[in-house]
């Protein structure tokens, strides 16, 4: 019988603990454990993207990323990024552009747009779309995924890096 | 689908990671970024019973820079290679083939060991090894050993590393600034695995011949190699449109590939040819602004 590790990790700037066995992966320690279901796990080995959450300010794909290997460290979904009330700027800008249908993949879309953003207020759409090339759209065409992230540069450059984990309860 | 179950341990130094693996000789793996080994264990080409991580260790994630050429802890990500300035006069080669490593995402974990160790043909770093004459540092039980890059890849997925040894260090000999270069590569989708690529570096002699010339291929291959006919078409000759299409024409015959799902052998060794001569183009117009 394999053993339990209990990690401690920050979760959208809450502290949380957890007993997992070691085969279970960052995302659906995420999901199962804390129940926090907008990190959509899609593929299970690192191709489509919808996993993606921030680590330490990194994007990083949580299937491809033991929940054991996340201790101490300070992870960012989706929750995390999105205000108490209404929709962040991202987000807002993902609506107005059109940039998602079904929305299996728009969490994965969102926290790695939100990562380039605050590393690279300043990236060109040619930077977009090869950050962007990481993560699987069946539905959009990716175009209007482009446009939403294009435009929600302004609000990344007026500020210093956004910390929307910060104001969830 | 979800990984297999396995024990997990996370010690503190390489000698009890080295230690670890012998008492499991052959049953376990170690793990750093796991952006190769995690989907390998999804799909269970692999089953290591135990998986022994490396992020407790202080150290191997060094960039050093020093006249005897740049040397890459194992631990070293993609994403530091790319962000580290320096890189770029000191090993262009190196930091061209990186910037074709994966996506955005998993260039954040993959690290330097890894890519080495997991040893698929098609990827940059084993390639950039192999063509620039590198040197691992390995340790095992017995202490520490080198080996020359053209020796630790033996074919797909198989390389000289023992099941109780874990790589510390890659070793890249020194860059001369007026070193001429390329890496060419093609994938249908930036940051997926290249269907073929090259990589080229040479120097140019008095009369602005080529000399010294490497000359390595990645994807159409069973493991990262260097071509000695295309190397030998352009030794001692000027790069020109003549000699780079001559190169390409002696690449595509000396390459093996095998035909898949993705693209067929000919396919292939067209491709090769294709890639080197305009990476042998390319080369010519490329230099380095600011000479470590």
């Amino acid at each position: 019988m394999l053993k339990a590790l209990k990690i401690v990790f920050e979760l959208n700037g809450n502290t949380v603990e957890a007993d997992v066995l070691p085969r279970l992966t960052l995302a659906d320690c995420i999901r199962h454990h804390f129940m926090q279901t907008g990190t959509h796990v899609g593929c299970e080995h690192g191709v489509c993207g919808a996993c993606t959450v921030i680590v330490n300010g990194d994007a990083v794909r949580s299937c491809l990323m033991l929940a054991v290997q996340a201790g101490g460290a300070r992870v960012t979904t989706v929750e995390g990024l999105t205000p108490p009330e209404g929709l962040s700027p991202l987000q807002a800008s993902f609506r107005r552009h059109h940039a998602l249908q079904c929305g299996f993949c728009t969490p994965g879309f969102l926290t790695t747009a939100h990562a380039l953003l605050t590393r690279e207020p300043d990236a060109d759409k040619e930077r977009i779309r090869h950050v962007l090339s990481g993560n699987l759209c069946r539905c959009t065409g990716y175009i209007n995924i482009v446009e939403a992230v294009y435009e929600a540069r302004s609000a990344y450059a007026a500020k210093p890096p956004m910390n929307a984990t910060a104001e969830r309860p | 689908m979800k990984l297999p179950d396995f024990e997990y341990a996370a010690p503190a130094t390489s000698a009890e990671v080295v230690q670890l693996l012998a008492g499991r000789r052959g049953e376990a793996k170690v793990i750093s970024g796991g952006q190769s080994l995690l989907p390998t264990m999804a799909f269970r080409l692999a089953q290591p019973a135990l998986l022994i991580d490396l992020r407790n260790l202080q150290g191997l994630d060094h960039i050093t820079i020093e006249s005897s050429g740049v040397r890459l802890g194992a631990r070293t990500r993609w994403r530091d290679i790319e962000d580290d300035a320096r890189l770029r006069a000191a090993h262009p080669l190196l930091v061209e083939a990186v910037s074709h490593v994966a996506h955005y995402q998993v260039r954040n974990r993959g690290t330097v060991g890894g890519s080495l160790a997991h040893a698929d043909p098609a990827s940059e770093l084993p390639c950039v090894a192999v063509t620039c004459d590198a040197e691992l540092k390995l340790l095992g039980p017995r202490g520490e050993r080198r080996v020359k890059a053209a020796e630790f890849f033996r074919g797909p997925l198989t390389t000289a590393l023992a099941d109780d040894e874990i790589i510390l260090e890659l070793s890249l000999p020194p860059w001369p600034c007026d070193r001429r270069w390329a890496f060419s590569e093609f994938a249908r989708r930036r940051g997926d695995f290249a269907l073929a690529g090259v990589a080229v570096c040479y120097d140019l002699d008095e009369r602005e011949r080529a000399c010294n010339v490497h000359i390595g291929v990645l994807g159409a291959c069973h493991y990262p190699r260097r071509l000695r006919r295309a190397e030998r078409a352009l030794e001692g000759r000027p790069v020109d449109l003549e000699t780079a299409r001559s190169a390409g024409v002696a690449a595509s015959e000396e390459v093996d590939p095998i035909g898949d799902f993705h693209a067929g052998a000919d396919y292939r060794k067209a491709l090769v040819g294709t890639l080197l001569e305009r990476a042998l183009l390319k080369s010519n117009a490329q230099s380095i602004e600011n000479c470590f």
